[in-house]
């Protein structure tokens, strides 16, 4: 299955700028269907990215995060062609992990 | 802070990490004191804070302290949503010594949206998405050199992001 991590991560030598988006429904519990049933909370918990052995971001979520969340920030150091590892999990405890070059 | 919450939280994590460390908490030869290592290394997901109804209860459960309003803080924001669904909501801070970022959205069901763990050489700044289920002031909390600093802005909102 191809991943549901799509990340752009870019360096100008001294910053490198990440962009990530994710596929996922995000339901947050309070949402009912077309039958008036409510769906269930289904979310990303925990984002997590990492550069070089080390922790670089952390994103705790709520179910308050839109669907299919977008997450962009910016770490110092950072080369390019180095790896940056970008893990989630959520409620129901699905992972999904990707690796990335820096551009 | 109970054993069941570390295990918790180290699972979570050695999930993380990969499944070979899966298979050994399964199997259950990982020593306790390795799983508290982990859990203590790592941050915890903050359950409870997501769970909270009211600004002041998010800021309680999450920081145990009060926020002071700074201009040092700027968000991002749009004026009127017209997808309560999707709204783009962003923060960049001058202050020195960022630890974490958090937003919360008032009137939401549970009003913490997003908690964002900033370690020493990483921005201050952070984009994101976020649903409103209706017009509410949009909070972000800055934590900065062990002091908590907020902005707050409000975001009308033409078609909630909630359902019903």
């Amino acid at each position: 299955m191809a991943s549901t991590i799509r990340v752009r991560a870019s360096s100008n030598g001294d910053i490198t700028e990440v962009q990530a988006l994710i596929q996922h429904p995000m339901d947050s519990g309070f949402v009912k269907n077309a039958k008036g049933e409510i769906i269930p909370p289904h979310f990303i918990q925990q984002l997590t990215f990492e550069h070089d052995g080390k922790n670089v971001f952390t994103a705790d979520w709520g179910g308050g995060v839109s669907k299919d969340p977008y997450v962009k920030f910016a770490f110092k150091g950072g080369k390019k062609g180095d790896e940056l590892k970008i893990s989630w999990v959520d409620n129901k405890g699905a992972t999904d992990t990707t690796t990335a070059k820096i551009q | 802070m109970n054993t069941m919450e570390n295990d918790f939280s180290a699972t979570r994590r050695l999930i993380l990490k990969g499944a070979g460390a899966l298979t050994l908490i399964g199997l259950g030869i990982v020593p306790l004191d390795v799983t508290k290592a982990l859990a203590a290394a790592n941050d915890k997901y903050p359950e409870e804070a997501f769970k909270q109804k009211s600004d002041a209860d998010v800021i309680k459960t999450l920081y145990g302290k009060t926020a002071e309003p700074s201009e040092k803080v700027k968000m991002d924001a749009p004026e009127i949503a017209e997808n309560g669904a999707v709204v783009p909501v962003s923060v960049t801070t001058t202050l020195a010594d960022v630890t974490s970022i958090a937003f919360l959205v008032s009137e939401n069901p549970n009003v913490l949206i997003a908690k964002y763990n900033i370690p020493a050489g990483t921005l201050p700044s952070v984009a994101n998405r976020i649903k409103m289920a209706k017009t509410s002031n949009v909070t972000v909390l800055v934590e900065a050199g062990g002091k908590l600093y907020s902005a707050a802005k409000e975001v009308k909102v033409t078609v909630g992001g909630c359902g019903g």
